[in-house]
């Protein structure tokens, strides 16, 4: 065993190695010894690449930024004030406003079309398997060929949405009382393949037979989906939408192809304000990073609510 | 109850949803092949009916180098993510390690934090240690997506792998290290395909790390050279449109490989008992 433990250790990380030789100092047995020597890279590397940039990144949101620290990567500490300059922006209220109507209408339109798709599919007909695949296909697309794709549509003159709608003259990404439901729109479609993946998975879950004792008593489709799919499906639906909250507050691409937040920030949401701080205008590395902070405690928050709801859905 | 007639009335159904929700993706093709003075009428035409391939000679003319550098990006990318996840995934499904719980605490935690809280402090990081413009800056980079689903997808495939296997190898004198090598590893081909599409994938779309990690002309992934592309006022948009249809071809490609691949149970073949 120790021998075992000294050659893979040595070989994932030579600092294990060393200790791995006298297995009987820490309370280690040397089966865990080994574990730790495979599993040390992964461990390294989210130390490095996920504990420090958070780490720094609220350091980054006490420090006032300027053209200059850029270079020299320092940047005086200044408190909270980045935060007060936040929350008193008059755009902040502007903004969380379109963060919450941008994930909750993206959320409702996407888990509606997405369980409308996976009844649909579950319903087994000829080329059934094949068609469910390609729909698959935009969630496999880099989300700029996609954006870009909608940019084109979405075109004033040009666009085919506009032609479609009869020859309507909206300006679908230079208007600012419609580029936020441009975006959104973009961004449901997205999310449609994602939301019918995992309720078709549930639905998949669900027992045959209570659909065909239903039908016994004389239960119409309707019936059947609002008594059996919906109330069954229910953890795998709390996932998803869950899933879909946290994937959907952190949409950056499909946005700043499609606007970059504009005309006149009215597309923005907290993702693409926080990154339009830092990396354009003033970049204002310091301001930008105190919204993101703020995007991190939703993120965690809805975080863990999906991570009990997934522990529920397991054990049901 | 279910007619003939009533499937084939389902099936007609499901293609034109089908075309309903990939009218986008045809939408792209069609404007790749559509000439520059067809594309300036306030009416498009739905089908290309003078088609022209002069967008994609001008995608290829320009945008070759980027769909290179996005290609190194991304085999490079599904390198490290390897290195990194295979041996984690092993020592979390099949030596017990105590560190698997909080391990996969921080994996969730990583798929949680939005890529623009990560960018920020990458960039500031990065200024400090001279890894902007780079390479493994980038490659890093890419792998704060991809290292966490590899390992869960990974991690998850080779619990179901049966610890006799690996007894019987260790019982034949081998070590933890050899029995990784030549029994876990190969046995884990499909997860390890699975992984592997998706890390590539990810670090083939990424768009964020492109823009905020490099600066100027030395590394620009087709996703900046797009994003540049469309910027400029006088764009000719079937050139945008052959790149984006160009670019979109490894994603459908693996999709079909994939699906092979997923679909084939791997421990059927080993374990006959």
């Amino acid at each position: 065993m120790t021998d075992t433990a000294r050659a893979v250790s040595r070989a994932a990380t030579p600092g294990a190695a060393d200790r791995a030789r006298s297995p009987r100092r820490g309370r280690l047995s040397a089966t865990q010894w080994t574990g730790l020597g495979f599993i040390a890279p992964l461990v390294a590397f989210l130390a490095i690449f996920l504990m420090v940039p958070i780490g720094r990144g609220i350091v980054l949101s006490t420090q006032e930024w300027t053209i200059r620290s850029f270079v020299t990567g320092e940047a005086p500490f200044v408190g909270l004030r980045n935060y007060a300059d936040v929350l008193t922006n008059p755009v902040f209220p502007q903004i969380a406003w379109q963060t919450f109507l941008f994930v909750t209408v993206s959320l409702v339109f996407q888990y509606v079309l997405g369980l409308a798709l996976a009844v649909f599919f579950a319903r087994r007909f000829p080329l059934s398997t094949t068609l469910r695949s390609l729909i698959l296909l935009p969630w496999l697309l880099p989300l700029v060929v996609s954006a870009t794709t909608w940019r084109w549509m979405f075109n004033q003159d040009f666009g085919i949405i506009n032609s479609l709608l009869g020859g309507a003259d909206i300006g679908w990404l230079t208007d600012t009382s419609v580029s936020l439901w441009a975006v959104i729109i973009a961004n449901i479609w997205l999310g449609i393949p994602f939301n019918m993946v995992l309720l078709y998975g549930g639905i998949q879950g669900i027992s045959e037979g209570l659909y065909e004792a239903a039908s016994l008593d004389g239960a119409g489709p309707w019936r059947k989906f609002f008594s059996i799919t919906l109330p069954l499906l229910r953890p795998v639906s709390a996932v998803t939408l869950l899933l879909g909250l946290v994937y959907t507050i952190k949409v950056f691409d499909v946005i700043w192809v499609m606007t970059r937040g504009g005309p006149v920030n009215s597309s923005h949401i907290l993702s693409t304000w926080a990154y339009q701080i830092s990396f354009e205008a003033d970049r204002d590395l310091g301001t930008g990073s105190a919204v993101a902070q703020l995007l991190v405690v939703v993120c965690l928050v809805f975080g863990f609510l999906y991570i009990r709801a997934q522990r529920k859905e397991a054990q049901s | 109850m279910r007619s003939g007639t009533r499937t084939w009335v389902d099936t007609t159904i499901g293609i034109a949803v089908c075309a309903v929700l990939l009218f986008p993706l045809y939408w792209m093709v069609n404007v790749s092949l559509t000439r520059p003075q067809d594309l300036l009428r306030p009416r498009p035409h739905l089908f290309p009916t003078d088609p022209t391939f002069d967008g994609y000679t001008a995608a290829l003319s320009t945008q070759l180098p980027s769909l290179v550098t996005s290609m190194i990006i991304g085999v490079s990318t599904v390198a490290l993510t390897l290195a990194i996840s295979l041996p984690a995934a092993y020592a979390m499904s099949k030596l017990k390690t105590r560190a698997t719980g909080p391990v996969l605490f921080l994996l969730l935690i990583a798929q949680m934090i939005p890529g623009v809280v990560l960018v920020m402090a990458l960039f500031a990081l990065y200024a400090q240690v001279g890894l902007i413009n780079t390479y493994p800056g980038l490659v890093l980079a890419n792998a704060t997506a991809s290292v966490p689903l590899a390992v869960i997808i990974l991690r998850a495939f080779m619990l179901q792998i049966p610890d006799e296997l690996i007894d019987a190898a260790r019982i034949d004198g081998a070590s933890s290290w050899r029995a990784f090598r030549s029994v876990v590893v190969p046995l884990s081909r499909n997860a390890v395909v699975t992984a592997s599409l998706f890390s590539f994938l990810f670090a083939w779309a990424d768009f964020l790390n492109a823009r905020s990690l490099t600066q100027g002309n030395s590394i620009v992934p087709f996703t900046l050279a797009l994003f540049r592309f469309i910027g400029a006022e006088t764009t000719n948009w079937n050139a945008v449109m052959a790149t984006a249809v160009i670019a979109s071809v490894p994603a459908v490609v693996l999709l079909v490989v994939a699906q092979r691949y997923v679909a084939a149970g791997v421990t059927t073949g080993a374990v006959k008992d």
